[in-house]
């Protein structure tokens, strides 16, 4: 394989004054879906942020489809970055948010408008396009986000934490576009610290720490041990006691408790992908799921086994 | 078809003006820039239902030192502050500047189309202001007596020179606003720094003078005000070294492009990096 089809991280270190971003990072990141996991902090969004030339590294160098990344005029030809910046130009509907990045980008004003409507309509938001952004809920808003990293038809596409807020349904369809483009050939580089989506979605997997990377390749095991490690989901929906009622019935789920807000349920589960099933079947039964997300505390006690077991094993 | 980087200035015009126009955060800026206009206009009014008509001469000598003490030292001033200083800074604190830096755009064509929408944002506003105001001040007199003035005698003359003198400091305090905010995290200190450097500028030996957008402007405004001397006023108004046209004008439009070079090479270097700010 040619370097130049890859991302290449050689010994990169970037640090925030005295503060580790991340540490001698050497990569080698090959065409299809590669998952960035690790608990917040690790450096996930600081690789991410590398890559995509939004920061400078402070030692070692970044290549992304031989491209320098302090060239951006060069670099975002072929790459699109769904950041996790949640702010948006005050005013714009969704339609204006990805046509005025395909302006930006050099396009005519027809073609924009077609390319715009092309993404709007791969991610699912046609119907609302026409909306002020500043309505859209966390998972609309994802999807708009979405659409303008994608309107332009990059070969790299970044995602941090591009699951977020999505409900199990549109979630499905996102995972599944990620898919059709890593098929396409398309490097598709997803952050996410829900363990259970790795080995779902992708070919390779690279597993962050404190800033350093403790693992890369392809880790199959992820599913196994997470078996042994319940996980806790926080559910946000608008009948919490039925959605607990109902989950409880699931062998998997260990403790359902509602939420002292009152308004989702605190799921501790052996089996996510089985309990994402279910919730899909609930939501098509009369309860409405707002938002569906890992509880943190939980999650990272899983990375330190994870990341734990993986260091003690080298 | 327009090279890319004409087609990128444009788009990026189109969302700063609507950002910079539309802006509840800007609504102060409209007040300061009308300020006058609203002095100058009541004064008319009022005259008129007194039945008195204002001494001309005396009316023009009280725009000028108006235009010159107050409009350009402090509405254009801190007008361009609350807009120039926001394009880059503004955009890093609501944390959306990484709308541009995503797209395929040199820094630097971001930069001047940045900077062309604040101008032609700032222009409008402060030369809309420079008329409405000459219209308010001499609406008492009547416009017979005023047609006069604009055809046949130096009417013309003084409003292009103010005009012109308008337009230059929105260039001029732009370019160096601009700079500030992609420069300063905190815009107040810069602000003081530079105001303060404004003011002191007769006092400043002659090289240092050049560095200043008010050395430029006070030679192209029409009229010389002739403050009471030993005042305040006089001190701020003094020109020592007063320019030719042909020199004030170049002199700073130079003197900004040299400011907007230094923006460019930092902005090329910005990062983003919202959580330190």
């Amino acid at each position: 394989m040619r370097a130049n089809d890859q991302v290449i991280f050689e010994n990169v270190s970037k640090f925030y004054g005295d503060v580790l971003g991340v540490n001698r990072v050497s990569l080698s990141i090959p065409p299809g879906i590669t998952s960035l996991v690790g608990p917040n902090g690790s450096g996930k969004t600081t690789l991410m942020n590398l890559m995509t030339g939004l920061i400078r590294p402070s030692r070692g160098a970044i290549r992304v489809l031989g491209i320098r990344t302090d060239n951006p005029e060069e670099l975002f030809r072929y790459v699109g970055y769904c950041t996790q910046f949640d702010s948006f130009p005050k005013g714009f509907t969704g339609y204006q948010f990805v046509y005025s990045y395909l302006r930006l980008y050099g396009c005519a004003h027809g073609e924009a408008e077609d390319l715009t409507w092309k993404a709007i309509e791969r991610v699912g938001l046609v119907e609302p396009a026409r909306r002020k952004i500043a309505g859209y809920s966390k998972g609309m808003r994802q999807r708009i986000k979405l659409a303008q990293s994608i309107c332009h038809g990059p070969s790299v596409l970044v995602l941090d934490e591009p699951l977020n807020g999505l409900d199990p349904l549109v979630r499905a369809e996102t995972i599944a576009l990620f898919r059709v483009l890593a098929e396409d050939g398309m490097h598709v580089i997803i952050s996410s610290h829900i363990l259970h989506e790795v080995d779902q979605i992708s070919d390779q997997v690279i597993l962050l720490s404190n800033g350093y990377v403790v693992a890369e390749g392809q880790i199959r095991g992820v599913r196994s041990e997470m078996q042994d490690h319940p996980m806790q989901i926080l559910v946000r929906c608008n009948h919490p006691g039925r959605l607990a009622a109902k989950v409880f019935e699931q062998d998997s789920v260990v403790e359902a408790q509602i939420h002292k807000d009152g308004l989702g349920v605190l799921v501790k589960t052996r089996d996510p992908d089985k309990f994402y099933l279910l919730l899909n079947h609930i939501a098509q039964n009369g309860v409405t799921i707002e938002s569906v997300a890992p509880a943190d505390d939980d999650v990272n006690s899983v990375y330190e086994y994870l990341i734990g077991s993986e260091e003690a094993g080298r | 078809m327009n090279p890319l980087w004409i087609t990128q200035i444009l788009a990026v015009l189109r969302l700063e003006m609507r950002k910079t126009f539309l802006s509840k955060r800007g609504f102060w800026i409209y007040l300061l820039a009308f300020l006058p206009v609203v002095l100058f206009t009541s004064k008319s009014i009022v005259e008129m239902k007194m039945g008195r008509t204002g001494d001309f001469g005396q009316d023009t000598n009280v725009f000028a030192t108006m235009f010159q003490l107050f409009f350009l030292r402090l509405a254009v001033f801190f007008g361009c502050l609350g807009i120039f200083m926001n394009l880059f800074r503004g955009e890093i604190l609501d944390r959306s500047l990484h709308y541009y830096f995503l797209a395929p755009i040199r820094r630097e064509v971001l930069l001047a189309g940045k900077f062309l929408a604040g101008v032609i944002a700032t222009c409008l506003i402060f030369t809309t202001s420079t008329v409405l105001q000459i219209a308010g001040l001499y609406w008492s007199h009547g416009w017979r007596v005023f047609s006069d003035y604009l055809m046949n005698g130096n009417g013309l003359a003084h409003m292009a020179g103010y005009l012109g003198a308008t337009v230059l400091a929105c260039i001029g305090y732009g370019s160096i606003f601009l700079t500030a905010g992609v420069l300063f995290r905190n815009p107040l200190i810069p602000a003081a720094v530079i105001l303060v450097w404004e003011s002191i500028n007769s006092f400043l030996p002659s090289l240092l003078q050049k560095f200043s957008v008010i050395y430029y402007l006070k030679s192209l405004c029409p009229i010389q005000i002739v403050p009471e001397a030993g005042t305040f006023f006089a001190m701020l108004s003094i020109n020592t070294d007063p320019l030719p046209v042909y020199i004030a004008v170049p002199g700073l439009l130079l003197f900004s492009a040299a400011v907007l070079v230094a923006a460019g090479f930092q902005v090329r270097r910005l990062e983003i990096n919202y959580a330190t700010e």
